[in-house]
């Protein structure tokens, strides 16, 4: 399970995260790396995302 | 005593004025179209389409955009998640021009004929200008001849000339709301700046590509106002967007524009500019969905931005492409632009 929220950062063992999983699954790439809540740099292209997170790499639509 | 004079319907108005003889509905008209009641919406985008259907054609113009410098901008346009003024989650990136190359192959793989290289910047520098055109070359050494738009910005003359220069063919410069309303959005420049961009590059013969976004607390008369502002400026383009509120921005608690609205809005600002192409841009996958998508390319819309935006998911390209097919919508194809 990931430690943290992709969308909004926080733990994801704390509060409500379905609107974030709504708008992870629709219209949003991560924004921050699952393992330690640090703000990745996203690059979106026509088809797809890369996610990059300074200690964790890069994860990309691709996965 | 005398009789009041009748009441026109505006519907009916709009069929002798705008699908008979091309004219544009001016701001009180739009506005009336923007309080039709729901049971006029399915009336309403039938003679929208038929207006598009009249003055612009059967095709769709297909279009993919890309962020070449994403996220740091100085300016504080408040629906933007790329304004370093916000404490939004993007973080500045660049794209290098092998991933530039790879997105134009992208979207000139889907059929589109029109692929727009965007940056989120006040204006461009020497920098960024000499990205651009070392992209735009190496684009065309892929052996890609897709059209090549941009948006960069607010220009200088001699920044407009090195456009043209470079083969850029067409500027977006969005006006984004009406005058009366820009101030509530943005404050680090004002209106009146972006209008004297976009003169400069209709003057230098680029074409003008310019719209905003609906659903950013303006009322249904600045609406209307902006639709008829847009069609003074005669773009050859208009991409309507609709507000996504974007987290760490001050629009990021608003409301997303309801779909039966955002439906009104199409025709109406088609019935306001019958000759122009008019663009579903972002936004469109939640205020609209499938359903709804479908009544917009059947209300007015002749343009689609397929696949992602440029902080933002959209459809896979495919699923437009199947939804056009399915529409028997033909794509504008590239020789019909040059």
């Amino acid at each position: 399970m990931n430690e943290f929220c992709s969308y909004c950062g926080k733990p994801t063992a704390e509060g409500d995260h379905s609107a974030c999983e709504k708008r992870l699954s629709f219209i949003d790439p991560p924004r921050y790396c699952s393992s330690c809540a640090r703000r990745m740099v996203v690059q979106v292209t026509p088809d797809g995302w890369t996610a990059r997170c300074s200690r964790h790499g890069e994860i990309t639509s691709a996965r | 005593m005398t009789a009041a004079p009748e009441q026109i319907d505006v519907l009916d108005a709009a069929r002798e004025q705008v699908l008979e003889r091309g004219i544009g509905l001016d701001e009180q008209q739009v506005l009336q179209v923007l309080e039709l009641p729901d049971e006029r919406i399915p009336e309403l985008l039938a003679l929208a389409h038929e207006v598009r259907e009249r003055w612009c054609g059967p095709e769709v113009e297909v279009e993919g955009i890309v962020s070449l410098k994403t996220g740091g901008c100085p300016e504080d346009c408040h629906f933007c998640s790329q304004s370093g003024q916000f404490p939004s989650p993007v973080r500045s990136a660049w794209l290098d021009i092998p991933g530039l190359v790879r997105a134009a192959r992208q979207t000139r793989d889907t059929g589109a004929t029109e692929f727009c290289i965007v940056a989120a910047v006040r204006g461009p520098d020497k920098r960024l200008l000499s990205q651009v055109r070392d992209g735009i070359k190496a684009i065309r050494e892929d052996g890609n001849d897709i059209q090549i738009a941009c948006s960069l910005g607010m220009l200088t003359q001699e920044q407009v000339d090195e456009l043209v220069a470079m083969g850029c063919h067409r500027y977006n410069h969005n006006l984004e709301t009406a005058r009366s309303h820009f101030p509530n959005v943005v404050t680090t420049h004002s209106w009146e700046e972006r209008w004297d961009t976009l003169r400069m590059v209709r003057e230098a013969g680029m074409e003008v590509c310019c719209g905003g976004i609906i659903g950013m607390g303006e009322t249904l008369a600045q609406r209307a106002e902006f639709a008829v502002q847009l069609a003074s400026l005669q773009p050859d383009e208009v991409p309507l967007n609709f507000l996504i509120p974007n987290p760490g921005t001050p629009y990021e608690n608003y409301p997303v524009v309801e779909g039966a609205e955002a439906l009104r809005t199409v025709g109406a600002f088609r019935l306001a500019l019958p000759r122009t192409i008019l663009r579903f841009a972002g936004g469109r996958e939640l205020t609209f969905g499938d359903l709804g998508a479908k009544q917009g390319m059947l209300g007015g819309i002749n343009a689609i931005i397929v696949g992602n935006y440029l902080t933002n998911l959209g459809r896979p390209a495919q699923q437009d492409l199947d939804m056009l097919e399915e529409l028997s919508m033909p794509i504008k194809a590239l020789s019909q632009t040059l």
